[in-house]
């Protein structure tokens, strides 16, 4: 039997958009009426899916909606979404900080959140007693932290700071000691938010490694939200992909993350409009070995751009892309500049075209990650991540052992000698 | 599917929309009584950092609004204190006074103020109410100090007053008090989540209020020059408080059973609506804050 320590059965969250003020005390006078009449919330019924970009018909969103999913003891589970996905709504529902608007989430242990480190430090206290601060506030008794105070100082590595006002740390120093307090709480469920995305390399890699143990050694179960998907990766053996709101993918991480990188667009077009007045990609499309989106190794690989420009004529344009593994980490890279050869000097629209004779890329999942930007004023216009492809090992000698996978990135060419 | 009805039962605990209509959840809050304890560690703690004359300005406060009473109400309008100075009288009232309007005001803004904290991590959201009624009472200690100062001053320079013997009952009625602005405090800081206006009311409210509780003149003399409005002063229970404090410390006026019980009463029941809506809003506050 499966041992379930959460289970979250149809959460669903909604929020109302535009300022809230003008207009509660009416909409709260109609709840109030409905409730009485004992008929059923009139603003329930209605919202639109939590979609940043479109722009919408109705007041209400459903920012989570009909989430449901089962955590087994001791699981690590990552979440991952764009921003606005909902991600860290869900987190704070599960760290009680607000409540579900429907649905219910139940639970076999104590959870603990940490949807930000340092929650709670006060600049005034020193060190000492910002960890017993923050540690009673993350649910600590006095006396855990008492028994773990050496501990927590060491992993901190802020001995020597330890009786100095946290006003005096640095900003590295006052995440290392909050994520030392953190690191160190023994709830059966522990529920981390990118907290990693700070402090420096030897810091995070620690912090990782600390994490590590957490679910192995300490069979706690590990819900861990975070952009970083090569920390997912590393992590986590399950992991949820949501998209405006609702889950789109529950699976194993390998198989979540491939989804979730080509979920940016499953096709080898990609299509935007024309931003009016403002240098747009409005085409990006690659043509691949085999056509679609399958690629083979060591076959030639095209990406062709149109880009629309306004009126005003504008030198100086840049554009680079990047090939990214699908753990979003960066392969490739090219570009082209106006100051070395004229671009996007036509009003209207512009092609440009990439091409690789032959792309080495090893069996796996990409995408192309365009920047469109102007270099003497250093303006931004674009970046966006588009164009998923798999990358096949088509036509070459396969291995007796087979392509295994994520072996590695690129391949070149060369020979041993013996 | 079938495993999970047979499992069903025993979870630990159940996040869902709404609280119960009504739960403190005492356990809860004692489990977490070390927080309490280094919440109010931290407010007497950072109070005195980076200031010259530390606690001394509590003491600032007090005196000053005593001797401006004094000046206006005793001295320029004439209102009689009987035998005690009209310094001491004041005082007291003063003394009393502020230690309400200090747990009212800090408790009435919880949420608005804590919203960063309550926004990242869970704990009993009342222990900051509560922190804040027990860490006024260190003010309320240092400014009872400066009152005995005065009294004692007074006594030996021969001024006619002494203690009554239920002065021992005297810190039953400070927590009266408190769990009176307490009550008051969560009851506001509820609203103030979704109307702001609350928050600008509280401000000359308090004001408004201290006029309406006998802080300055004795309760007998506004029945005598005003006995058409001095209801407005009978219905207010802190009115009976002051009033009650005053005739423990300086064995003035009287003290009246009925209205101490009247107080009573409707400090419990103030104490029981904050805690209720505290309770509805600590839900999901941090999406309207």
């Amino acid at each position: 039997m499966k041992d379930i320590i959460l289970k979250a059965e149809n959460i669903s969250k909604q929020y109302r958009l535009g300022t809230v003020g003008t207009g509660t005390l009416s909409h709260d006078l109609n709840r109030w009426w409905h409730q009485v009449r004992g008929k059923e919330d009139p603003y329930l019924k209605i919202g639109d899916t939590n979609d940043r970009s479109t722009k919408g018909t109705s007041e209400y969103v459903w920012a989570l909606q009909d989430i449901n999913f089962e955590v087994e003891r001791g699981e690590v589970l990552g979440i991952i979404g764009k921003n606005g996905a909902g991600k860290s709504t869900l987190l704070k529902i599960l760290s009680k900080v607000t409540a579900p608007t429907t649905g219910s989430i139940k639970s076999r242990g104590r959870i603990a959140s940490l949807l930000e480190v340092g929650t709670g430090f006060n600049p005034e206290l020193t060190g000492k007693e910002n960890i017993f601060l923050n540690g009673a506030i993350l649910g600590m008794t006095k006396k855990e932290i008492a028994s773990k105070l050496d501990e927590i100082v060491e992993f901190s590595g802020c001995e020597r700071y330890i009786d100095t006002p946290v006003k005096r740390y640095s900003s590295g120093m006052t995440v290392r000691l909050a994520f030392a307090v953190a690191a160190f709480l023994e709830p059966e469920i522990l529920v981390i938010d990118e907290v990693l995305a700070v402090g420096d390399a030897e810091f995070q890699k620690k912090a990782i490694g600390k994490m590590q143990d957490i679910s192995r050694e300490g069979g706690r179960t590990v819900l861990f939200v975070s952009h970083d998907l090569s920390a997912i990766s590393t992590l986590t053996k399950k992991t949820i992909v949501l998209s405006n709101g609702k889950i789109v993918a529950f699976e194993e991480t390998d198989k979540a993350i491939s989804f979730y990188s080509s979920m940016h667009s499953l096709s080898n077009i990609f299509m935007q409009k024309y931003l009016v007045q403002k240098p747009t990609v409005t085409k990006v499309e690659i043509l691949t070995s085999e056509g679609g989106t399958l690629q083979g190794c060591n076959n030639p690989f095209t990406v062709n751009f149109e880009i629309t420009m306004p009126d005003v004529e504008i030198e100086n344009m840049a554009l680079s892309f990047q090939i990214l593994n699908h753990l979003q980490v960066p392969i490739l890279y090219d570009y082209i500049f106006d100051i070395h050869t004229k671009i996007c000097r036509i009003k209207g629209v512009n092609y440009l075209s990439f091409t690789y004779d032959k792309l080495s890329l090893y069996k796996g999942n990409y995408s192309i990650m365009v920047h469109l930007a102007e270099t003497k004023t250093k303006t931004k216009f674009q970046e966006f991540n588009c164009c998923s492809f798999e990358v096949e090992m088509i036509g070459m000698k396969e291995p007796e052992w087979g392509w295994q996978k994520n072996v590695c990135q690129y391949l070149d060419e060369g020979g041993w000698k013996i | 599917m079938n495993t999970e009805n047979t499992t069903n039962n025993d979870w630990l605990f159940e996040i869902t929309p709404k609280n119960k209509f009504f739960s403190l959840n005492l356990k809860e809050v004692w489990q977490y009584r070390d927080l309490l304890f280094l919440f109010v560690k931290r407010d007497i703690v950072t109070v005195y950092k980076q200031t010259v004359l530390g606690p001394l300005w509590y003491l600032i406060q007090p005196l000053f609004t005593s001797i401006t009473f004094t000046i206006i109400f005793n001295t320029v309008a004439g209102i009689d204190t009987g035998t005690v100075p009209p310094f001491l009288f004041n005082l007291a009232g003063i003394t009393v006074w502020n230690y309400f309007t200090a747990c009212l005001t800090g408790t009435s803004d919880t949420f608005r103020s804590n919203a960063s904290i309550f926004g990242k991590v869970y704990f009993p959201r009342i222990i900051v109410p509560i922190s804040i009624v027990i860490s006024n009472l260190l003010k309320f200690g240092i400014q009872c100090g400066i009152f005995i100062v005065f009294y004692l001053f007074y006594y030996f320079q021969g001024a006619a007053i002494s203690l009554n013997p239920s002065v021992l009952l005297f810190p039953v009625l400070i927590i009266v008090m408190g769990v009176l602005g307490l009550g008051l405090g969560m009851f506001i800081s509820s609203l103030v989540t979704k109307y702001r206006d609350f928050n600008h009311l509280i401000g000359f409210g308090v004001q408004l209020l201290m006029y309406l509780s006998a802080v300055m003149y004795p309760m007998a003399l506004l029945q005598e020059k005003m006995p058409k409005y001095s209801w407005l002063v009978q219905y207010n229970p802190l009115a009976y408080i002051i009033e009650t404090a005053r005739y423990m410390l300086l064995n003035v006026g009287e003290i009246s059973i009925l209205g101490l019980g009247y107080t009573f009463l409707v400090t419990v029941g103030v104490f029981f609506v904050g805690l209720l809506i505290f309770n509805k809003t600590e839900k999901s506050f941090i999406d309207t804050v």
